[in-house]
């Protein structure tokens, strides 16, 4: 690093703006911001000295494994631990009955139980779990622990589930939350906007398909993993013999008032601490201190660098509450590793989607409408369900200009494991679809697709359809970008036959305006303390996953306070010690975080520019922070190190800290029920262009390239940002041919069984499998992002499916609209195409027929 | 409990280290769980994943389908022993420079993997290093900037080129 810092002679003292969003991204003269940096915690995990939750070890420990349902959908007659509790070593063990409180990370619908109570949803629901000194008793006792159920019929399709009536023969799955509800849909939403009959009836074209999207799971490498401290502080921590509920006592009243703590205080004095693989330590705080009856500020979340999480992550599972209630009851510290077919259990990936999708444009490829029919496979629980209810349709309204939009999205509930969040939550799905539909129009309109999209653009700064504000937009030059890199306007129709080129678009959210529980107070916080050693301490709320978070905020306090890199330090995860973040999903975390440590520094600048402009007898704004100095901007030879410029602060206002915050815009979302979800500060934009070989034998296709253009405003770090970008292509891509979270049906002898809960059998890419991958980074600079910057966490995903898609109709002439792209379902569409006569180069616009008959297959 | 133990003894990373494990103990378990080295980590448990994987005499070895006793009287390098007196190993540092651990949780794995190749392969082509890090699965990056570490790695060792500890 550069002693000097270079640059810094013209900044402008707009800087000084506090919480004016227009004055974050108006630097010029950034240091650090924007260029090729290590991470923070880079040779942490380059040299496995990172400790993950199973890498740590107390004194003591137990360790608990949960007994779950082989059965789909059952009631629980009775369970027998007495075998288990017997066991040598065994030291506790807690069914449903000890935690009676239902959760749910969406306030709404809070439908599940830590452990089932009295009813079993999915083979792998939780129903008891035991204690042990040491892994292989506890699996040894989680035998011996006896359940009896009784079956109920099971329902694996959505639209069977749809059929229940819940009577004797066909019980719903959930007790309706309203009497005449179905009690097998989760959430159904309506959405309306503009003239979509008239419209469409008005199109020139309209191009009408059905899709099918097969779930998918998160796979991180890292199995789930926590563990639970209870701290009786003097008290009776719990008896070592089980059988009845939880010792702890409890104020009078308590029982029966989740999350409602106003009328006092549950007495009990101990402290719970639980270490979690989570990627929302916030949310996972307050359902801990809900569910299990505890005060909010006796409880502690420890979230350690977390192995991959994807959105499989983001809520409550039932490990974090039996660790924690088992650490009560035995009064020692207890750990639980899910085993890797646990996870493929505790699932909350992507949902299958049966899509309808009706299209209209005019016959020079305006789109006019566009009209949409989802149904949503929820699997068990709800999780997040609610919001991907609304996601399935909300957030297809950018980056194309749609006069007319409606969707009728319904989740049903199946019994199998939940379906959740996974990278691009609620709109992967519908965005493949989408983007195949505008493949088809292209084509029935004898035009070039990249040409389509263009003209259909909307834009910055307008507003979408459904009301959503869209300002900083690069989906123009994104698509341009990947136009011109792969060399599109040569080669699309024009390589050979099984050889092909597909393009797609997307947009995504930059956190959510709205948190999943609503409140007025701040999405995001971090706090700055800095000392005369020129040391640079951030306190952050955020959840680094592998994304980059602690490295982000070190950037921008480095960048702001004008220390080099390594004097800051970041302290996450940790609801002990830093403000409260949401977590690390919806994309949200570098604009909000972002934000947020930019207002905490500017604070602390501020102070150490007025202590230094005192010694120097100069304006604050001619004191520059940069590269280890202060120097002063007229004439940059006079400066001191920044060590001694805090000095001169920390004796004129004493010791220095700050805290900064960020929260969202409330007052532009759309002006109708359910206009506040998709709603988000700022939208990323994304074109990717595919390039893939089918072999027309075998029906495998083998994916080339994906050229990936992502407009993420302005990249903080770029070799952060080439990551996303690479490993959200290589997610998509591995959905679109690889990957099937998929489950066994009663023909093929037990029904609701995961089909490969391994990691050999549920095939994610190799580096073998996984095609080149080549980042393109547009910056489009958003008026509210921190020094402009948008995500690039999810957004990057979406256009692979549809890319790939539209790649092997360019490559043979079939249309792919049910995922996975795998070589059975590829090579009967090539075998349907070839009877039909069509399997074979389409036809490129405005150029004769017969110049394609020497491409296609003889 | 109730399992019936053998004293093991192992060379890691350059140590003698004798312990008592339970009999059925992987050479991971033991690594893990008995000698507090928890660089090598747990992602499958049968062999699927990598993320288990050391180097035992030079060859990248699944640590998690390993019985421990195998491992007796190999030199068994982990995670914690690829860094040199004079720093990281090239390996190590151009994963940090090039981003190319992003939740790090494979990462220990697949530098074992790197580092054998190296070791038996210095100039391998970006083929080569596909194939010898097929084994190891990473859910983060796509793999890219793994290849271009890798590479740079090698450049540096054959170059002689001493660190990057001067770049950012």
């Amino acid at each position: 690093m550069s002693e000097t810092g270079g640059g810094g002679e013209s900044r402008p003292g707009g800087t000084d703006e506090q919480r004016v969003p227009d004055g974050r991204n108006s630097q010029s003269d950034l240091n650090l911001i924007g260029s090729r940096l290590r991470k923070v915690d880079g040779f942490a995990k380059a040299s496995g000295k990172a400790r993950y939750a199973d890498d740590i070890a107390l004194p003591g420990m137990l360790h608990a494994r949960i007994v779950r349902s082989p059965h789909p959908h059952a009631r629980i007659v009775s369970i027998d631990s007495s075998r288990a509790e017997a066991l040598d070593g065994v030291r506790g063990v807690v069914t449903g009955r000890d935690m009676p409180h239902t959760y749910g990370v969406i306030p709404w619908t809070p439908d599940e139980h830590p452990l089932c109570v009295d009813r079993v949803r999915y083979i792998g629901d939780g129903v008891a779990a035991v204690a042990a000194v040491d892994e292989d008793t506890a699996i040894e006792a989680a035998g011996l622990i006896e359940v009896e159920y009784e079956e109920l019929p099971a329902y694996l399709d959505p639209r069977k589930a749809l059929e229940a009536t819940g009577g004797e023969d066909s019980p719903y799955i959930h007790e309706p939350r309203k009497a005449g509800w179905n009690g097998n849909i989760t959430k159904k939403v309506h959405l309306d906007f503009g003239e979509v009959h008239a419209l469409m009836e008005a199109s020139d074209v309209v191009v009408e398909g059905a899709y099918f999207f097969e779930g998918t799971t998160h796979a991180p490498i890292e199995p789930h993993c926590a563990i639970g401290l209870w701290e009786p502080d003097g008290r009776e921590a719990g008896g070592l013999s089980s059988g009845g509920g939880l010792t702890f006592p409890l104020e009078p009243g308590m029982g029966g008032q989740p999350g409602k703590h106003e009328g006092g205080v549950p007495s009990s004095h101990g402290r719970l601490t639980v270490w979690s693989s989570t990627q929302v330590p916030h949310y996972l705080h307050r359902e801990l201190a809900r569910v299990l009856e505890l005060d909010p500020a006796r409880v502690r979340v420890i979230q350690p660098p977390v192995g991959g999480a994807f959105g499989g992550k983001s809520e409550p599972f039932d490990l974090e509450f039996c660790v924690a209630a088992l650490a009560m009851k035995t009064g020692r510290p207890v750990k639980i590793l899910y085993t890797r077919e646990e996870v493929f259990y505790a699932h909350r990936g992507r949902h299958p989607f049966h899509m309808r999708y009706r299209t209209g444009a005019t016959k020079d490829g305006k789109l006019q409408s566009v009209d949409a029919q989802v149904l949503l496979d929820g699997g068990a629980y709800a999780s997040f369900g609610l919001v991907t209810t609304y996601y399935s349709g909300q957030l297809l309204t950018a980056p194309y200009t749609m006069p007319a939009y409606r969707f009728d999205s319904v989740r049903a509930y199946t019994n199998k494991p939940a379906c959740g969040p996974k990278r691009g939550h609620g709109s992967v799905q519908p965005r493949f679809a989408f983007e195949v539909q505008l493949d088809k129009l292209a084509e029935k309109l004898e035009m070039d697709p990249v040409g389509l999209r263009r003209s259909n653009a909307m834009g910055g700064n307008t507003r979408t359809v459904n009301e959503l504000r869209v300002t900083s937009n690069g989906f123009v030059e994104c698509l341009e970008a990947v136009e011109r890199a792969s060399g599109w306007k040569e080669r699309w129709r024009r390589l050979p036959f099984g050889r092909g080129l597909g393009v797609a678009g997307s947009c995504y959210i930059s956190g959510t305006n709205y948190p999943v529980y609503p409140n007025d107070m701040p999405q995001s916080a971090v706090q700055i303390q800095i000392d005369r050693s020129g040391r640079v301490a951030v306190f952050s709320g955020a959840s680094e996953i592998g994304q980059g978070t602690d490295s982000m905020v070190a950037y921008v306090a480095a960048e702001e306070l004008g220390v080099p890199l390594d004097y800051v330090r970041v302290f996450a995860g940790d609801t002990d010690f830093t403000p409260v973040d949401l977590g690390a999903y919806s994309s949200r975390v570098t604009f909000m975080l972002g934000n947020a440590c930019i207002d905490a520094a500017r604070t602390l600048k501020r102070k150490v520019q007025d202590a230094v402009a005192g010694e120097w007898g100069c304006k604050p704004r001619e004191v520059l922070l940069a590269g280890g100095w202060a120097l002063f901007a007229p004439d940059t030879a006079r400066k001191l190190p920044i060590r001694e410029a805090f000095q001169l602060a920390e004796a004129m206002f004493g010791t220095l800290g700050a805290t900064g915050w960020y929260n969202t815009p409330k007052d532009i979302h759309g002006s109708y029920r359910g206009g506040t979800i998709g709603s988000s500060p700022a939208y990323s934009f994304t074109a990717h262009v595919a390039e893939v070989d089918v072999d027309v034998e075998t029906g495998f296709v083998e994916v080339k390239r994906i050229w990936i253009a992502h407009d993420c405003g302005r990249a903080l770090n770029p070799v952060l940002v080439e990551g996303q970008m690479e490993g959200s292509a290589y997610m998509g891509f591995a959905e679109a041919l690889m990957e099937e979270q998929i489950f066994k049906s009663a023909e093929q002898g037990r029904e609701g069984l995961h089909n490969a809960p391994s990691l050999l059998d549920y095939r994610i890419p190799t580096s073998l499998d996984t095609p080149e991958l080549e980042s393109l980074i547009v910056e489009s600079l958003d008026p509210e992002g921190p020094y402009g910057a948008k995500e690039a966490g999810e957004g990057p995903l979406h256009p692979s499916i549809p890319a790939i898609a539209n790649a092997i109709h360019d490559a043979v002439g079939i249309r792919m609209d049910a995922l996975p792209f795998s070589p059975p379902r590829v090579w009967r569409r090539i075998n349907e195409a070839r009877a039909e006569g069509k399997l074979k180069k389409p036809t490129a616009p405005g150029r004769p027929i017969e110049e394609e008959v020497h491409e296609s297959v003889s | 409990m109730g399992a019936t133990n053998r004293i093991v003894d192992l060379n890691v990373n350059g140590d003698r280290r004798i312990a008592g494990v339970p009999t059925h103990y992987t050479l991971l378990e033991t690594l893990r769980y008995v000698l507090g080295l928890t660089g090598s980590k747990q992602g499958c448990d049968k062999g699927d994943c990598g993320a288990c994987t050391v180097l035992v005499d030079g060859v990248a070895t699944l640590s998690c389908i390993m019985p421990v006793w195998e491992a007796e009287g190999a030199e068994v390098v982990t995670v914690e022993g690829l860094a040199r007196e004079s720093g990281p190993h090239p390996v190590q540092d151009e994963f940090d420079l090039n981003g190319a651990a992003q939740c790090g949780f494979c990462t220990p794995g697949i530098l074992c993997s790197a580092v054998g190749l190296l070791e038996r392969n210095p100039a391998p082509s970006r083929e080569e290093i596909k194939e010898a890090l097929s084994g190891n699965l990473c859910r983060c990056t796509g793999y890219t900037k793994i290849y271009n570490a890798v590479e740079a790695a090698a450049e540096r060792i054959r170059t002689g080129s001493a660190d990057g500890a001067g770049r950012r």
